[in-house]
């Protein structure tokens, strides 16, 4: 009994950290019973997971640039504006791809600073800044495609990472699954659980508070039952693919950076009081533009990811980006306040923006209801960011 | 006084995750006296009282609670007020940006159909303002008013509702001596009419002043309840009561030495606020040296606080003149971040504000302002920073069950110790302090001056803001006074009285 009394204190506690998986839990098995489970089918999936990409790379920067109170309505097209650009590079200027990319990303982080500058140094509000940004983008799109239309991009390496899978093992051991993804996923699994128990650990000898065993071992059970889960479908199709690849790593970067390193404590110091920070050596306006510089940079990733996925730039590209990378973060548990949120969730709040979208798709659902469904789900993932805050 | 007291709380027990903040509290308060409840930080002062306001509701607690001998359970702050309990906060919950009228009955609008009846609004709170004796036109904005008129619209606002029960937390921290005699002759006018009131605080000269009674706490426990009329009170016995020991002298000695080396100088300094349009500083010229202890006394809003933020670097904020040296070196700060590097650290009077991360945990907390210290190549060494913090939390004696407890749930005056610990791990050469003990109890106090003493036997040279006198005339080797924005005065400690520096700070 003491059991399910401790779950449910530690669910209370940590609502807005589990609130997302459940959210996903509860998509997904709705989804798996309307579409008679196709919705959970190993080429679902793998799809479901590549059109995450490019919006989970936008929530990852969104959570940050909303951490410290400001919001970015411009990345949408910037990110559609930035695939043009790399599309034009590679068919029209024969630019090779492994210059593209990093040239691409570049001016993704120096247009970035342009809100940056905005907000930091003229204190204008950034809701205003990249409205103005969302329009000059939208604008630009259409110059840059006026003449041709789509352009369609033929460029197998660059296309590869939106639609390739990683290469297998060469041995000719269970032919029908993806070994090296498999052996990825029991890595991942094992750094997992290490990394939980060396944590708890540190924990305990510091005194500080730690789940209940019980509920620890819970924890990482489900966790490394969702870890396998994936990899047991990704492996049983295509194996991982290269979005996923570069989703993980940004992931992996920015885990870091956020949590582990100076930067990352100044920008949540600067998130959860401006002023304190300030006083306390933080330059705030240097964090307003790495932030914005960040976001700009990932709008760029977003917007080749897109262009890779189709295998060409379109006039719409990066239409609504922006609403679904600010849901994504919002559901991965951003709070509007300010300071809080991590960007691991963002991953998880894309996913859920991501499936919703799949889901529907699946279903036949126009696309008319289906906006009004995404409308529904940040204004529900607002509310219960909301709730959960003044509960304490 | 009569039998059946007005308000009694029995038995109340409170916890928090990790900490129980009151264990079995009893506080009896009689009708028609003015009770003082007082105790260490964290001894669950504002905790009770929020209890008794309905901020933590029926069932978020044990024990009962009688008011006018009848068993109350509140479920939220409306129920205790239309009870008759009203609750002035730790920190004023005006709204800077309304008028005076429009603050007193916000929240319970007088109404003429639909609309706001704003003339009977503003006749009944002149009416309100002449209860408190406060002199000002209802009609000028909250923010126009200094704290000590504000605390007034407060107290005004709460006997708008009929209060019969007035509970103040802290109301004196933020105010000058003047302001205070003035509140005090109004719970006194208060109670003849027939208000009870509860009021915290960490003063104790003002306990012997104004209270009738006195209830201590400790550790989440009532110690005892005491008359203050018979004279059974002594500043001893509270201290007594409170820290569980003895303290017979609260500013520890320490040989005034004179060292010759100045580390810190101001030379006709000015400043103009352009967001106010006017002068806030007109040609200061100080100096600190090294080893020495310079008190900054005046009044309240004579410009101390602004003077320390344009010298630790608020380029944007102010208009600046003058020259500035740091050992001699002539040096302009134009971020905070130059300052810290500098060697120069400024702990804020308003911690809430611009000391700490609230939504952050204390062990964050500390090592904002020097995370280089423990970083390598710009990562955080996480067990060097709970080392850190560990050790301040010893060394100022930080009541919190875990240095990851968020600073939002400590109690005011451990947040003040968190805000100074963060300072004190920059390991600054010249450390200014801005009303460095507001909100902290005797034994607390006497840590912070034992920890100033200790820092300037090790070379540090600190400035201290205070408008204390006691503290300035205990703690200062020299003492400068401040009146509206010029510096008055400058005494050695041998020959600063209060009555010449009052002289001095009056003199603008
Ligand atoms: N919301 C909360 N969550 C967790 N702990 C809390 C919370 N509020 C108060 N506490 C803890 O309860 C204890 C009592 O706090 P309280 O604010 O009542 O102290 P206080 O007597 O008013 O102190 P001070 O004089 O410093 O204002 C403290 O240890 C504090 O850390
Ligand atoms: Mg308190």
């Amino acid at each position: 009994m003491s059991f399910i009394n401790d779950l449910q204190k530690v669910l209370k506690q940590n609502i807005r950290e589990y609130g997302m998986f459940i959210a996903l839990f509860v998509i997904w098995a709705v989804f798996a019973v309307l579409t008679d489970g196709i919705f959970i089918s190993s080429r679902n999936i793998s799809n479901l997971l590549n059109q995450t990409g490019y919006i989970a790379v936008l929530g990852i920067g969104m959570t940050l640039i909303i951490v410290i109170r400001h919001i970015d309505l411009s990345v949408g097209f910037l990110a559609g504006f930035l695939g043009a650009v790399a599309a034009i590079a590679m068919a029209f200027w024969g630019w090779p791809v492994y210059l593209v990319i990093p040239v691409v990303l570049l001016i993704g982080l120096l247009l970035g600073f342009i809100p940056g500058f905005l907000v930091a140094q003229m204190g204008i509000p950034a809701f205003v800044a990249t409205l103005a940004g969302f329009l000059v983008y939208r604008g630009a799109i259409l110059v840059v495609t006026e003449e041709t239309g789509t352009i369609i991009i033929a460029n197998d390496v660059f296309n590869a990472i939106g639609n390739g899978f990683i290469p297998d093992i060469p041995v000719n051991f269970m032919p029908e699954v993806h070994k090296l993804t498999l052996l990825l996923g029991i890595i991942a699994i094992v750094l997992f659980v290490v990394g939980e128990l060396n944590g708890r650990r540190t924990k305990q000898a510091y005194n500080f508070e730690v789940l209940p065993m019980n509920i620890f071992i819970l924890k990482l059970a489900f966790t490394a039952l969702l870890i396998g889960g994936m990899t047991w479908v990704l492996a049983g199709y295509n194996g991982l693919s290269w979005t996923v690849v570069v989703v993980l790593l940004v992931m992996g970067i920015y885990y870091f950076v956020s949590t582990k390193t100076v930067l990352g404590r100044h920008i949540y110091a600067v998130g959860g009081n401006p002023e304190a920070a300030e006083l306390s050596g933080v330059n705030v306006k240097k964090i307003t533009y790495v932030v914005f510089g960040q976001m700009g940079m990932l709008a760029a990733l977003s917007g080749m990811l897109f262009a890779s996925r189709l295998q060409s730039a379109t006039t719409t590209a990066g239409t609504l980006f922006e609403l679904d990378a600010i849901a994504a973060a919002f559901v991965g548990g951003v709070s509007a306040a300010g300071g809080v949120g991590k960007v691991t969730g963002a991953l998880i709040g894309a996913l859920v923006m991501a499936s919703l979208t799949s889901g529907m798709n699946l279903m036949g659902i126009g696309i008319s209801y289906q906006y009004m469904v995404r409308g529904a789900v940040l204004a529900a993932a607002v509310i219960f960011d909301v709730a959960t805050r003044s509960r304490r | 006084m009569n039998d059946t007291p007005l308000l009694e709380m029995k038995n109340i027990t409170k916890e928090f995750p990790g900490v129980k903040a009151l264990d079995n509290v009893s506080f009896r308060v009689a009708a028609g006296e003015i009770h003082c409840l007082v105790g260490e930080n964290g001894a669950g002062k504002s905790t009770l009282m929020k209890i008794l306001s309905g901020v933590y509701p029926h069932g978020e607690y044990s024990g009962d609670i009688l008011f006018g001998g009848e068993l109350q359970s509140f479920g939220g702050i409306r129920d205790s007020e239309n009870t008759g309990i009203g609750i002035i906060y730790q920190e004023l919950a005006l709204i800077p940006e309304m008028t005076v009228y429009e603050n007193i009955f916000i929240g319970h609008e007088i109404k003429n159909g639909m609309m706001v009846d704003w003339n009977e609004t503003i006749r009944q709170a002149s009416e309100m303002l002449k209860k408190v004796k406060l002199n000002v036109n209802p009609a000028v904005k909250v923010k126009e008013l200094g704290v000590g008129k504000q605390q007034l619209v407060e107290i005004a606002k709460a006997l708008s509702k009929d209060v019969r029960l007035l509970i103040l937390d802290e109301p004196t921290s933020a105010l000058n001596e003047d302001d205070v005699a003035n509140l005090f002759d109004l719970l006194r006018d208060l109670k003849v009419q027939g208000v009870t009131c509860v009021m915290i605080t960490h003063k104790l000269k003002e306990i012997m002043e104004i209270a009738d009674s006195v209830t201590v706490l400790r550790d989440g426990r009532t110690i005892c309840t005491l008359n203050a009329r018979n004279g059974e009170v002594s500043e001893n016995v509270l201290i007594k009561h409170m820290v569980g020991r003895e303290i017979d002298n609260i500013y520890p000695k320490r040989e005034h030495k004179r060292s010759e080396e100045i580390t810190f100088e101001v030379k006709d300094w000015c400043a103009y606020d352009p967001a106010r349009e006017r002068d806030i500083l007109k040609n200061a010229n100080f100096y600190v040296k090294k080893g020495e202890i310079v008190g900054f006394s005046g009044l309240m809003g004579s410009g101390r606080t602004e003077l320390a933020l344009s010298i630790f670097g608020n380029p944007e904020r102010y208009h600046l003149q003058g020259e500035m040296f740091v050992y001699g070196e002539k040096m302009q700060f134009h971020h905070p971040e130059e300052a810290i590097n500098a060697g120069v650290a400024y702990v804020s009077e308003d911690r809430k504000r611009n000391g700490l991360i609230l939504i952050q945990d204390v062990k964050q907390n500390v090592t904002l302002a020097n995370l280089r210290e423990i970083a390598q190549r710009g990562v955080v060494d996480d067990n060097a920073e709970i080392k850190i913090a560990n050790e301040y939390k010893d060394s100022l004696n930080i009541k919190t069950p875990t240095i990851e407890q968020k600073v939002l749930n400590l109690s005011g005056g451990n947040q003040q110790k968190v805000s100074l610990a963060k300072w004190l791990f920059v390991k600054p050469n010249i450390l200014i302090l801005d009303e460095p003990t507001r909100g902290i109890d005797v034994g607390a106090k006497y840590e912070i001056y034992t920890i100033m003493n200790r820092l300037v036997e090790q070379g540090m040279s600190i400035i201290m803001i205070s408008s204390e006198l006691p503290e300035i005339l205990g703690m200062s080797d020299r003492v400068y006074i401040v009146s509206a924005g010029e510096i008055t005065g400058e005494l050695p400690i041998e020959e600063a009285t209060q009555e010449k520096i009052m002289h001095l700070a009056t003199k603008n």
